[in-house]
């Protein structure tokens, strides 16, 4: 920065610090990079085994042949995840060198990977973390759609050019990119209508336009997914559901536990206050 | 007496007459004699010990299953977590452990400054103070280096990196910290040792160094009166109680467990800070081809982060981001003359004047500002606050001479006033 434009500033340093001070406390603060589209909001539970049951069968089906979780084992899935072993062991361990503690990790090498996809499927252990949250994941998977110019044939709305084909276009279908008729907006924000009709005022959008009017330019094709869009919303659920709990397993342990260390210490202080309320009256 | 006294007595003659026991005892505990007039922010001492004490235990049995090795380190923490019994507990309390030792190290550095605690004949007291401050620094530097997640990585670069701005010897500098010419596994190696072995050892022998020397010239109070100008006929100071057992047990005790209760809030339901204390970028393993979007130190070092990002124009020939780290090393360094630089007759903000009053306010909402900033990305406005605050910074120590010597003070009571 050079000196001049420095000046012109200093006047309004005041005006600037006073600013400052009125604003930084309604912050809030967001960690990580912006994307190019909203995240869909999901709340994850981890109390509910069946949709971890769930989650975990579609990663063990779908996801793990390229998608590592190798800082997990199958023994602390299934415990977690009340999985008796035998039947963990019969249908959800696919690697026949496996045993039930064994991490989960795949055979995919690296180079063979970087081959076929560009770059090397990531672990997904802490994948949703990484990502800042379960979200991430939760509108990525929603959100391929068809791209003949792509070498899987699938683009991603979040992530754009991704090198990952979409593994569960079996159940969701195939989604195309397609113009909408929307509502155009008034100068003052509003929707225009037809002054005599009263029928909205449309006008056709596609792509980026569609969608930061809150649209979906996505659209499914009848008849290519064995799943309704419910179902596939909740199977992506149950998936990130299943991944959020992969980051921390002992998460759930953590806040029973801590719920017991507060009581003892709010009940502690009590009699640690009592006590030393009999040593502090020597001080007056 | 009973024979059970009796035989305990000549037991302690025993050892005392070869080890000074019984003496050391009432010297630093039952006969060292601290102002009565403590108020909520003396808690803060203890409370960095309780820590220090945490963060060496904790240690230790993180060190029992971590792999310093560029391969192992990221796979053994995740290993920890997961497979070894309450794994999770201890790292946990240790990485909570590491911002709550600033917390409360910060807030002790405050009382200092706002009651004077630094003032003849405190000086070096302050001063250890300072050092033990640096070598905390160093140590979550080199602690945060360890879990070798992908923001550990690129902070110890940007961070290693600055050496290499000093004229003529800078890049050597910078090669010969790492031992490489990348953050790699030679570096992580070596802060490993420097993290569980050397800083720890410095820490602790220059706490004990800072306890010593309080306990030397005695503790400073809210009011900043001398206590020992008033004394009874044993030579007790009139306003002064033991400090054990009346401020360990009746003081500091219950504040400890309130301590405590906070802290387990934090560390049993939000242990990574909503990421930022265990950032997004670091729950992958470290990768020198994926720089992450903001690179940010954690909260504790984020108002020197700002300084260093503050000097945006070269001066004398010499790089921008050589001012930076002349900026930012003088930020961490200057507070040690501070003893010398405070003219005021009077140690205590509560009769110092107007000046040193808003001076104070100052610095401490510019420390804040200037943390929230090292955060965010810079842009020309959040850079133009950041310059603002650092000069405030500066203000508050460079221009302390002037202001307190010039000001109006207060009155100093004779004795302490009892909160």
């Amino acid at each position: 920065m050079n000196k001049k434009p420095m000046n012109r500033h200093a006047m309004n340093i005041k005006k600037i610090l006073l600013a400052v001070l009125i604003i930084v406390p309604g912050f809030t603060f967001a960690a990580g990079g912006e994307t190019p589209i909203s995240l869909d909001a999901m709340e994850p539970n981890l109390k509910d085994q069946a949709s971890l049951q769930r989650g975990a069968k579609t990663y063990l089906n779908y996801c793990m042949g390229c998608h590592s979780l190798k800082y997990q084992r199958y023994q602390r899935t299934a415990d977690d995840l009340g999985i008796p072993v035998d039947l963990m062991m019969e249908h959800m361990v696919f690697d026949s060198s496996a045993k039930i503690g064994s991490l989960m990790d795949n055979t995919l090498s690296v180079d063979h990977a970087k081959q076929w996809f560009g770059s090397a499927p990531p672990d997904l252990t802490m994948y949703t973390m990484l990502k800042g949250g379960p979200e991430y994941l939760y509108t990525y998977m929603r959100v391929f759609y068809e791209d003949k110019t792509r070498p899987f044939g699938v683009n991603n709305l979040l992530f754009e050019n991704v090198g990952m084909p979409h593994a569960l276009v079996e159940l969701q279908g195939l989604q195309r990119k397609v113009c909408k008729q929307i509502p155009r907006l008034a100068k003052n924000g509003g929707e225009m209508r037809d002054p005599l009709t009263g029928d909205p005022i449309t006008t056709e959008q596609c792509g980026h336009d569609l969608l930061q009017r809150g649209f979906s330019p996505l659209e499914l094709v009848e008849g290519t997914g064995s799943l309704t869009p419910e179902e596939y919303d909740q199977v992506i659920y149950d998936l990130a559901n299943f991944l959020y709990y992969t980051v921390d397993p002992s998460r759930l342990d953590r806040e029973r536990i801590g719920i017991y260390v507060l009581l003892f210490l709010a009940f502690f202080f009590v009699f640690t206050w009592l006590l030393g309320r009999e040593y502090t009256k020597e001080f007056h | 007496m009973s024979a059970l006294q009796q035989s305990f007595k000549s037991m302690m003659d025993w050892v005392d007459a070869r080890l000074p026991v019984t003496e050391t005892y009432e010297k630093h505990l039952s006969k060292y004699y601290a102002p009565k007039n403590f108020n909520f922010w003396y808690f803060f001492g203890i409370l960095s010990v309780v820590v220090l004490v945490n963060q060496l235990l904790t240690g230790i049995w993180l060190t029992m299953s971590y792999v310093p090795t560029a391969d192992g380190a990221f796979a053994s923490v995740e290993y920890i977590m997961r497979d070894v019994e309450y794994g999770w507990m201890l790292r946990y309390m240790h990485s909570t452990g590491a911002s709550a030792f600033f917390l409360v190290v910060y807030l002790h550095m405050f009382r200092g400054l706002a009651y004077g605690s630094y003032q003849k004949p405190r000086e070096l007291i302050w001063i250890l103070g300072m050092l033990i401050y640096v070598a905390l620094m160093a140590e979550g530097f080199f602690g945060y280096l360890l879990p070798w997640g992908n923001m550990s990585f690129w902070a110890g670069q940007v961070i290693v990196s600055l050496a290499g701005a000093i004229p003529f010897v800078g890049d050597a500098l910078a090669t010969w910290v790492r031992g490489d010419f990348n953050i790699s596994g030679i570096t992580l190696n070596r802060f490993f040792a420097l993290h569980v072995v050397l800083i720890p050892l410095v820490l602790i022998v220059l706490v004990f160094l800072h306890i010593l020397a309080l306990h030397e010239v005695g503790s400073n109070n809210p009011d900043g009166v001398d206590i020992k100008k008033t004394v009874d006929e044993d030579g007790k100071p009139l306003d002064s109680i033991p400090f054990h057992p009346h401020y360990t047990i009746g003081h500091d005790l219950p504040a400890i467990v309130a301590f405590l209760f906070f802290f387990c809030i934090v560390m049993f339901y939000y242990p990574d800070g909503g990421g930022y204390l265990i950032e997004h970028p670091n729950y992958e393993t470290a990768n020198p081809l994926k720089t992450p979007d903001l690179i940010a130190p954690v909260w504790y070092y984020t108002p020197f982060y700002s300084m260093l990002r503050a000097a945006t124009f070269p001066l004398f020939g010499l790089d921008a981001k050589f001012w930076g780290l002349v900026v930012m090393v003088g930020a961490i360094a200057l507070p040690v003359v501070l003893p010398w630089l405070d003219k005021s007759p009077v140690k205590s903000i509560r009769y110092k004047g107007w000046g040193s009053k808003i001076f104070l306010t100052l610095f401490i909402v510019s420390f804040f500002i200037l943390g929230y900033l090292g955060v965010q990305h810079p842009t020309p406005v959040r850079t133009l606050v950041a310059q603002l605050c650092t000069a405030i910074y500066f203000s508050y120590f460079l221009l302390m001479p002037w202001y307190t010597s010039v000001e109006k003070t207060k009155p100093v009571p004779e004795r302490v006033t009892m909160p």
